[in-house]
């Protein structure tokens, strides 16, 4: 038994769940345990926990993919806009606005979304793996040309939709459980079969703590990052489906505004190395979590969601500080110093 | 001594190019459109962008040490936000704007200290740099507020007719605050260029080691750069809110990417070590005949984001294969 809790323990996505656990009880006795009340209607399952999920799957399919390029040693932060794109196409095809011939078909809408989304991928990773530009200026370019394109989709207007078909991606219920969480649970499943059951994983690794070293042990980089920025490009575009679904239309402004810091954290909360190497995608999974259930708690205690981007911000600075090598040297001299001093 | 020759011509091809590119846009809009060939469209390039500009000769300080700094929209709208308060406050002008001078110098330091001694990422020490500003914002202030200072008001709207002859297009303004921005030009050509703290930025943005090893106090240079770019965020916030005599919290929202890619169309290499405040001010000044361009032309403003962006992307790949071909030629000077 103590055996097992210690190998359990011993897990990268060990720690997040349990603050996110702590982080439930805290709500769940400040609420005299209304937080954990659950209700069902219509055979669907209501409550806070589950609007966590469902509030938090936009963000855990983002942690998701952002888990692997950091893993790299990259980063991503093109993905708020793609996920403006990927909305503004699929709603003015549902619309009509766009391809009158498909008559608003839904499923056109979200292959041609989600074809969307793989191009920008792919532009970020041609950009990053073959003309070998820094990933955080690479994906830039995307992040300023991104709401411009998507503002140019939609004719700059906010583009509304009445499909109960589209509804559905973000509002539905399959099983009685809301259905965003399907979507997660599908892609983030194939991610991570992919990821661990081959030796995809072990390889991305290995390219983020030394490319060059990789490169010369015959791994392709190149085609390793193309494959990486492709997949997150993919799962931003879901993600701006599962938004633009939710506000039932397509808001190039605002849709996934910020929303890369989120995913960063979330990944960083997870214990994922942001200097590239070690991850985890359940982990950064629960550092999603962790951040959508922020957001929940410091709502539901009255809190002006201002200091929300504070607490981010103090959040962040702690755990990289946590995980750079001087800030524990510095501790640790420091305790050997108070040793020394009480021995003698 | 070849070899500097060399690292000049890479710097120069990028100016080059800009400046062309420049004169051509100016040329298109003087054709193409009535009203649009006046000293006034061009000093009004200034009058806009004079606090992007500022922004912009910062952010190169950072840049060229091979850093990063994107909280500096932030810190800009962060400085707009407290002033404003300040000022309903009844502080008065003047202590005001020192205030915030130092908290951006604070700000910028901070940075430039978790940086350099915990060796973290610059992007995301920014990053946080950013959500921090940008929520204090609004723990001050959700509402605009509005400026009523008359030293404020006396910036806002003073201002300089040039008149070089009879004809309208011979005519224009320059608002005093320009100014504060030809200042920041003109101090930060000669510390880039004359002083030894200049000089070891570029130093550092080369190869740090090298840096290191070579005795320059690598430790002051590189927070003195994150500091630097605060200092100018913050005034350039000073000069946003001469211009729109308000504090607003959600003020300049994606500012840092202009502000980064007028370095970049200006020559700064985002690999650090080249750079120029001449070449930030040229860029920026791309960027705003671009601005007027799509306005004269009325089309959706998000048609300057568009062409920023491509414009952004195509400066970069120019770099790379310039960077590419300097290492070739390099690995031929060796064998």
């Amino acid at each position: 038994m103590k055996e097992k809790w210690k190998k359990l323990s011993q897990k990268q996505a060990f720690w997040p769940v349990m603050i996110f656990l702590i982080i439930l009880l805290f709500n769940g006795i400040t609420t005299k345990g209304a937080f954990f009340s659950f209700s069902i209607v219509d055979g669907h399952l209501y409550g806070r926990i589950i609007d966590i999920f469902r509030n938090g799957s936009k963000l855990m399919i983002l942690a998701a993919g952002m888990t692997m390029v950091l893993a790299t040693g990259g980063t991503d932060i093109s993905v708020g806009s793609v996920m403006a794109i990927s909305g503004a196409i699929a709603c003015s095809i549902v619309k009509g606005n766009l391809l009158p011939g498909v008559n608003g078909n839904v499923a056109v809408a979200v292959v041609l979304a989600i074809l969307a989304g793989i191009a920008c991928g792919l532009w970020n990773g041609f950009l990053v793996a073959k003309v070998k530009i820094q990933p955080i200026v690479a994906t830039m370019i995307l992040l300023v040309a991104g709401r411009g394109i998507a503002q140019l989709i939609t004719g700059g207007k906010i583009v509304t939709v009445t499909s109960e078909t589209y509804y559905f991606i973000n509002g539905g219920y399959l099983l009685g459980l809301t259905f965003p969480l399907f979507i997660v649970i599908f892609l983030v499943g194939i991610l991570i079969l992919f990821v661990r059951r081959t030796s995809f994983g072990i390889s991305l690794e290995s390219v983020g703590c030394n490319p060059k070293a990789s490169r010369f042990a015959g791994i392709q980089v190149d085609k390793m990052l193309l494959a990486i920025y492709t997949i997150s490009g993919a799962f931003a575009a879901v993600a701006g489906l599962i938004e633009s679904s939710g506000i039932k239309g397509a808001d190039c402004n605002n849709a996934g505004l910020n929303i890369e810091l989120d995913a960063i954290l979330a990944v960083a909360i997870g214990g994922t190395n942001l200097m590239g190497g070690r991850f985890s995608i359940p982990a950064s999974l629960a550092g999603a979590l962790i951040v959508q259930s922020i957001t929940t708690t410091v709502l539901a205690q009255g809190v002006p969601a201002a200091y929300i981007r504070v607490l981010k911000a103090a959040l962040i600075v702690i755990i990289c500080l946590s995980q750079s090598r001087e800030f524990k040297g510095m501790i640790a001299s420091y305790k050997a110093k108070k040793r020394k001093v009480e021995a003698e | 001594m070849e070899k500097s020759k060399r690292k000049f011509k890479i710097n120069n091809i990028s100016l080059f190019i800009t400046v062309v590119l420049f004169v051509l846009m100016f040329l298109f809009g003087s054709v193409k459109y009535d009203n649009f060939f006046s000293i006034s469209t061009f000093l009004n390039l200034f009058n806009d962008n004079a606090y992007l500009m500022i922004a912009g000769i910062g952010v190169t300080f950072v840049l060229i040490t091979g850093g990063i700094d994107i909280s500096i929209s932030s810190t800009i709208a962060f400085t707009g936000v407290f002033s404003a308060y300040l000022l309903q406050k009844g502080v008065p002008a003047f202590a005001v704007i020192v205030i915030v001078l130092a908290i951006g110098i604070l700000v910028g330091s901070v940075q430039g200290a978790l940086i350099h001694y915990f060796k973290l990422q610059p992007f995301i020490v920014t990053l946080a740099g950013q959500f921090l500003m940008r929520g204090l914002c609004v723990v001050i202030s959700e509402a605009s507020i509005p400026i009523s200072s008359p030293f404020f008001k006396f910036m806002a709207l003073g201002k300089i007719s040039i008149k070089l002859g009879g004809a309208k297009a011979a005519g224009g303004k320059i608002y005093y605050y320009v100014f504060i921005f030809l200042a920041v030009l003109l101090v930060s050509v000669y510390v880039l260029k004359y002083t030894r703290f200049g000089r070891s930025l570029y130093a550092l943005g080369g190869n740090e080691t090298s840096a290191e090893l070579m005795g320059l106090n690598v430790a002051k240079a590189k927070i003195g750069a994150y500091a630097i770019s605060s200092f100018c965020a913050a005034l350039s916030g000073v000069v946003f809110s001469f211009y729109t005599l308000a504090g607003y919290g959600l003020q300049n929202m994606g500012m840092e990417l202009d502000a980064l890619s007028s370095a970049v169309i200006g020559g700064t290499l985002l690999s650090g070590g080249v750079g120029t405040a001449v070449g930030t001010t040229i860029g920026a000044m791309i960027q705003g005949i671009i601005q007027t361009i799509v306005t004269y032309q009325n089309l959706n403003t998000w048609w300057t984001k568009v062409t920023i962006a491509a414009l952004l992307c195509f400066f970069i790949v120019i770099q790379r294969f310039i960077a590419i071909r300097a290492e070739k030629m390099k690995g031929k000077g060796a064998s």
